[in-house]
């Protein structure tokens, strides 16, 4: 059966089929090239989980997540991770408080008041500030934000986690601002119009009618700055110090978990030891948070591009 | 009437309070951003000499340069282009040109790309640590962070080429069918000079946006005190990194030469921007 089918004459068209087999291997490296992102991040996945469970064999899961003494390179060892993610949260926190209602307003400013000229200017010149290396910004809260609070009577420390958060929000309110902005351009005018029609003035059309139709975007967008300032490393390993304390004092020196992890990747630890396995530990840590919230936001999103597009 | 009239003031009133308060929003944003380049061209511009361009680092900071450092970020923008760009464009083509959109391994797809993009650059740093320098046994060298850098910016470039081949209309697309064209024939001929524009704009964007990235190649072991030239095996530590020493040591001359270093990444950022911003204006076609 299969013989007589082979040795059958095939219509002539069929010769196509010759090309067809370079088209295929294009596909296929195509897919490859896609193949790649899959595979980074199986690798992340693969390469914090193998030290990270080979850490928890020795330090129970328990101790590492409701143990509020972070000393791993000390005799004896702790290994409370507590501190660490309050310093995250603390962090978060100002850098929330600054770039929430500041990135909100930008965006607002830009979808329902700037005319189209002054937003084509205005636009770009807000997103230069993501364009800033985090680096730079570290310098910015060591050299001068952080003298800046001295100056107005804050009783600061040279490390602090006030002025590293205040210039990671600063730092976040492009990224609030330009999802905000896309979720309010993306309600339709009808909306805009008919609460006019009924009276309404350029305020209440803004805060009554276009924030409550985008405020899956919106809400999206404080995820995504929310996940982007607890994954931020170089200004809080340069201005919030490394001092893993369990405090809510922001003008205290603290450590956070990105900062451990790249003081602790710095220096050449040897592979095996209990203080590399930390590293993932916290690795693992730090990446479920921010998976959880990319995730959420990435779903509101999804809804708002559902509504309306 | 009274009571109209009274409350419509009231109205206008806080309109213009709110107007102020968005204003107040955005000035927050354009004063730190100012303020961020006075401090740093005040404390750093007198020390952009010659030195800093041709010698290397030292621990006296009147005689210390970023040369090797400069260097090894060149090499970094090179192998990230090298790498990055043709590996984004093609997931972009294999997403927006053949790709099935209601296959679960694309939808799957689709999603990791976006929450690979939100994926702190520490984590990557992470990766690298873990599988180019320990695992694959690599070392501490260039070309592993070059790799790094590469995966960190892989999805920024592949949702930039994405958003470029898809403001190619469709009709371009069924008149090259029309024509007898293969589905390789219509992308590589048509589809793809048509975006070039777009591609190149949004591959510059990724490119600046990796070499200002610190974290990952502090993991990668880019912190170290380097004399000569970085080659592509070798030990480095690229111009970031120098910042970033620089910035932790407490003399205050190290801090200016901090300042001089920033300075010199803002300019091959601002010159980097530029060009993809001319690019956009000039090339980029209208339908």
């Amino acid at each position: 059966m299969a013989t007589r089918e082979a040795t059958a004459p095939r219509a002539p068209t069929l010769r196509a089929s010759r090309r067809y087999v370079g088209e295929t291997l294009i596909k296929a490296a195509l897919g490859l090239c896609a193949l790649v992102s899959i595979l980074t991040t199986v690798g992340i996945v693969v390469a914090l989980l193998e030290p990270a469970l080979e850490f928890f064999k020795e330090i129970s899961i328990l101790d590492f997540l409701t143990g509020t003494n972070w000393a791993p390179l000390f005799e004896p060892a702790h290994f409370g991770v507590v501190p660490l993610l309050v310093g995250t949260l603390l962090v978060t926190v100002w850098a929330c408080i600054v770039c929430i209602p500041f990135g909100l307003g930008s965006a607002i400013y830009l979808s329902e008041y700037a005319r189209p000229g002054t937003r084509k200017v205005l636009k770009p010149a807000l997103e230069l500030l993501a364009g800033i290396p985090t680096v730079v910004f570290g310098y910015f809260a060591l050299t001068f934000v952080t003298p800046l609070l001295r100056d107005i009577g804050l009783n600061v420390e040279i490390f602090n986690a006030l002025s590293a958060g205040l210039v990671m929000g600063v730092m976040l309110i492009p990224t609030v601002a330009s999802l905000s902005e896309d979720a309010m351009t993306a309600v339709p005018q009808n909306l805009r119009d008919g609460a006019y029609a009924l009276g309404a003035t350029r305020l209440q059309v803004a805060t009554r009618t276009v924030v409550p139709a985008a405020v899956s975007g919106i809400v999206a967008s404080f995820v995504l700055g929310i996940s982007r300032a607890v994954g931020e490393t170089m200004i809080v390993l340069i201005a919030a110090g490394q001092q893993p304390q369990l405090t809510f004092d922001p003008r205290v020196g603290i450590e956070t978990m990105t900062a451990f992890i790249a003081a602790t990747g710095a220096g050449d630890v040897p592979r095996g030891t209990i203080e590399y396995k930390t590293i993932f530990a916290v690795g693992i840590t730090l990446f479920a948070i921010t998976l959880v919230l990319n995730m959420f936001s990435i779903r509101l999103v999804r809804r708002f591009r559902e509504v309306y597009e | 009437m009274s009571r109209l009239e009274g409350s419509r003031r009231t109205g206008r009133g806080r309109g213009l309070a709110f107007q102020l308060a968005l204003w107040l929003s955005l000035a927050v944003g354009f004063l730190t951003l100012g303020a961020l380049l006075v401090q740093v061209f005040t404390k750093g511009f007198a020390r952009v000499d010659g030195k800093l361009f041709t010698d290397p680092p030292s621990f006296d900071p009147l005689i210390a340069g970023a040369r090797p450092a400069i260097f090894a970020t060149l090499w970094l923008m090179g192998l990230v282009f090298l790498f990055a760009v043709p590996v984004g464009i093609g997931t972009a083509i294999y997403l927006e040109e053949y790709a099935r959109k209601d296959r679960w391994y694309n939808r799957l797809l689709e999603v990791n790309i976006q929450n690979l993009a939100a994926v702190p650059s520490i984590v990557y740093g992470i990766l690298g640590l873990a599988f180019l320098v320990r695992g694959l046994g690599l070392g501490r060298v260039v070309l592993a962070g070059g790799m790094i850098l590469t995966l960190l910016v892989l999805p920024t470039v592949i949702i930039a080429a994405r958003e470029a081949l898809r403001a190619v209309p469709g009709s371009i697309r069924e008149g090259a069918v029309a024509l007898g064209a293969t589905q390789w024939q219509v992308v590589w001929r048509q589809v793809l000079p048509a975006a070039v524009p777009g591609i190149a704009t949004g591959s510059i964007l990724a490119l600046s946006r990796a070499i200002g990235e610190t974290a990952p190649l502090i993991m990668v072991g880019a912190v170290t005190y380097i004399s000569f030239n970085p080659s592509l095996l070798g030990p480095f530590t690229a111009l970031p990194i120098q910042i970033y020493t620089w910035t932790n040591q407490p003399q205050e001359e190290f801090r200016v030469l901090a300042a001089a270093a920033i300075i010199v990444l803002l300019v091959i950022l601002l010159v980097m921007n530029s060009f993809a911003i001319v690019i956009r204006n000039r090339y980029q076609k209208r339908w």
